[in-house]
């Protein structure tokens, strides 16, 4: 029995090739995912003011469904996984809240899911060491920026995935794939996230901040383990009518790496339809 | 008297000078402490070493005082008015007697390490005198970075040196003293922990602490009192200060306040001015403690005459962009987020009791804090004594504190110990004579 999986809904529509990846390289590493049975949008924000149990039910909904597969439940999606565990916390520490969510539900939620990223279950249950040796094509030579973004970290009291100032999963992910992490002072700075749909200027600024900071860093590409993150730093670097200006720099899901570095067949890749296309990384070596 | 910094040379000299015999041991080659690495005073800009080498001169000539450096205290028996104290003597692989303090050895000499004194701005060779001030004014090897030490490869220090005053076969040494009292005063040093690291970037040459940016200042410093960047060596025209980086942080640092930052932090910024006319200062606070003597009106006078920028916020993050340092905060008055290309970061670090003071509380019996700062037997009256008859208290060990302080609680400990021998003296008469 595989690992019970969550997709969410960007997966399964914008960025279908970030759950494609996903899977594939679970699978080759023997940690299938296996997608709950049933499922629906966990909200995609955590509840920001302290009594909204509306905001709660979604997720709580999705706890419910994962507890008839198993302790615990992975997430791909940084957002979904920031809004699972966030709700489980919660819903852990205030057993009132529990209650009234399954009364209105009329579902038995018991409050005791795990919720993990798949970056964990890589670090945890298989390590970096079993995964160097699953490399078939290291990247050897690679600069990779790793670029977390909010939502993977933040906020650590909850979250507490990886220290929220100086975290290290993905660069160790990029180390154990052979290739070399690049350190750059944006790399836990904000995308802008939804603004990309309110207000494009804002979420544009900050990403073409990331996305310089990272190539003057001398970073070939950047990986992030949100959809979101990946569309803001990669849309903004789009051909447009005045054509390229010809420094793009590909962003990626951590996954769409691995499939390469474990010598999985391009269709898993999943980088038809990035707007700097990651491929002529890889076709170069 | 424990720790030969300024409070430790002026209860040695209170003492000394009232006809009692002192034993000073202090851990480093030479005494003075901090103090002898500060380029000026607050409020008064006085030269720091110009105040302070009359009374290192004086505790080294001094006929009743015996100064062990490179020393360290490491047993004590007996109670008051008879401790047994025993100190190791690291060797000095000079002879403190014959070394005429000529730097024929350091110009030989192939090994070239950092300062600590300097706090790595400059490099010195393995044999060396920490700064020309130093007392004992000798030449000390360091054997960690002395090549021809074990086994003996090189020697070139001891052909050069016409005094003979170097011996390779020095070794610790255990000295036992009988005293009647002990002072400790074992200081303070700047945080170092991850907190100020958090402020990613600590390990850009252009990034530096509070004691840094005093040597950079000093006359008698690295560069001769000349501010450039460590990086490239040019004149740095926008500099920040971060106060409170680590203290007033009960999360990721320690909560208490380190009390003597904004003040120094105002004296950095007018001696820059000073320096660099041209030049502009920023400081980031959260609020400004000038509670003390002319303590106001010196920052006042940071701020109208030397039109040092103060910015009521936090900084978020410190890196490295284009050659320069960018700094990103927020200024909480106006609401708005800050960011300044600085050309030099100055991070205000918070103080914490030295290494080592654990070490001396456990062996004495003091009570310490959670921070590890000593606790006097009662902070309001009895704000010298160490909480076990004969032990007494000075320095910045007790807390955070500025020099006038130091000096005054060092002074209040030598009066106690004073005033112990004599009510001694008077109540233990000379035993009958049985005929």
């Amino acid at each position: 029995m595989g690992i019970p999986y969550y997709p969410g809904c960007t997966l399964s529509t914008k960025a279908k090739n970030y759950d494609r990846s996903g899977r594939a390289v679970a699978a080759a590493l023997g940690l299938e995912l296996e997608e709950l049975a049933e499922w629906q949008c966990c909200g995609a924000t955590f509840p920001l003011v302290l009594d909204d149990s509306m905001a709660l039910i979604a997720p709580t909904r999705i706890l419910y469904q994962a507890q008839q597969a198993g302790e615990r439940v992975a997430t791909l999606c940084a957002i979904c996984f920031n809004v699972l565990r966030r709700s489980q916390a919660l819903l852990k520490r205030d057993p009132e809240m529990l209650e009234r969510i399954n009364w209105f539900t009329e579902q038995e939620y018991r409050g005791d899911m795990h919720v993990v990223h798949f970056l964990e279950i890589l670090r945890d249950d298989l390590g970096w060491e079993a995964l160097a040796e699953r490399v078939v094509r290291p990247l050897t030579g690679l600069r990779v920026a790793p670029y977390y973004g909010c939502l993977l970290l933040r906020p650590y009291d909850e979250i507490g995935l990886d220290d929220p100032e100086d975290p290290s999963i993905l660069h160790d992910l990029v180390r154990a794939l052979g290739a070399e992490p690049v350190d750059f002072p944006y790399s836990i700075e904000c995308c802008g996230s939804y603004l990309t749909v309110k207000d494009p200027q804002v979420s544009e600024t900050l990403s073409k901040d990331i996305v310089t900071s990272a190539r003057g860093c001398g970073a070939q590409a950047i990986i992030t383990a949100c959809p979101l993150c990946q569309f803001n730093l990669d849309y903004p670097q789009r051909e447009t009518e005045a054509g390229r200006a010809g420094n793009e720099i590909p962003v990626l899901y951590f996954t769409q790496l691995m499939a390469v570095a474990l010598g999985l067949p391009e269709e898993d890749w999943g980088m038809e339809e990035h707007y700097v296309d990651p491929r002529l990384l890889f076709n170069e070596q | 008297m424990i720790g030969a910094g300024i409070s430790g040379m002026q209860a040695a000299l209170d003492i000394a000078d009232s006809g009692y015999e002192v034993i000073l041991v202090e851990k480093e080659p030479s005494i003075g402490g901090h103090m002898a690495q500060l380029s000026e005073t607050f409020p008064t800009l006085d030269c720091s070493q110009c105040i302070l080498t009359p009374r290192t001169v004086e505790v080294g000539q001094h006929p009743n005082i015996r100064l062990l450096t490179l020393s360290e205290v490491v047993d004590v028996e007996g109670e008051v008015g008879n401790f047994r104290v025993k100190i190791l003597r690291h060797p000095r692989y000079v002879i403190e007697e014959k070394c005429t303090a000529c730097d024929d050895c350091a110009k030989v000499c192939p090994m070239v390490v950092p300062n600590k004194f300097d706090r790595g701005l400059a490099a010195r060779r393995a044999i060396y005198i920490p700064h020309p001030q130093a007392v004992p004014a000798v030449y000390t090897l360091d054997p960690d970075a002395c090549m021809g030490l074990f086994p003996l490869a090189c020697g070139k220090c001891a052909e050069a040196c016409e005094a003979d005053a170097i011996d390779y076969d020095m070794r610790p040494e255990i000295v036992e003293v009988e005293v009647g009292a002990i002072i400790v005063a074992t200081g303070y040093e700047l945080y170092q922990d991850e907190a100020v690291q958090a402020y990613t970037y600590m390990d850009h040459p252009d990034v530096m602490d509070g004691l840094e940016f005093e040597r950079l200042l000093s006359a008698s410093g690295p560069t001769g009192g000349k501010i450039i960047r460590p990086s490239d060596r040019t004149v740095p025209k926008e500099v920040v200060f971060i106060q409170c980086a680590g203290s007033r942080n009960p999360e990721h640092g320690v909560p208490y306040c380190s009390k003597i930052c904004c003040m120094y932090t105002a004296k950095h910024a007018i001696l820059y001015r000073h320096r660099i006319p041209d030049g502009q200062v920023y400081v980031f606070y959260i609020d400004i403690r000038a509670g003390g003597k002319g303590y106001e009106e010196f920052v006042t006078r940071a701020m109208e005459e030397d039109r040092t920028v103060y910015i009521r916020g936090r900084v978020s993050k410190v890196f490295s962009q284009d050659g320069k340092v960018m700094v990103w905060g927020v200024d909480t008055l106006t609401g708005s987020k800050v960011e300044i290309a600085a050309d030099m970061v100055v991070v205000v670090a918070a103080i914490v009791p030295s290494e080592g003071s654990r070490r001396v509380a456990e062996m004495l019996g003091i009570s310490v804090d959670e921070f590890g700062f000593y606790t006097a037997s009662d902070a309001e009256m009895t704000p010298v004594e160490g909480g076990v008859p004969g032990v007494f208290l000075a320095g910045a060990d007790l807390g955070p504190q500025d020099i006038p302080e130091t000096v005054a609680q060092a002074s209040g400990a030598a009066a106690k110990v004073l005033a112990m021998f004599q009510a001694a003296q008077v109540e233990m008469p000379e035993p009958e004579e049985i005929p």
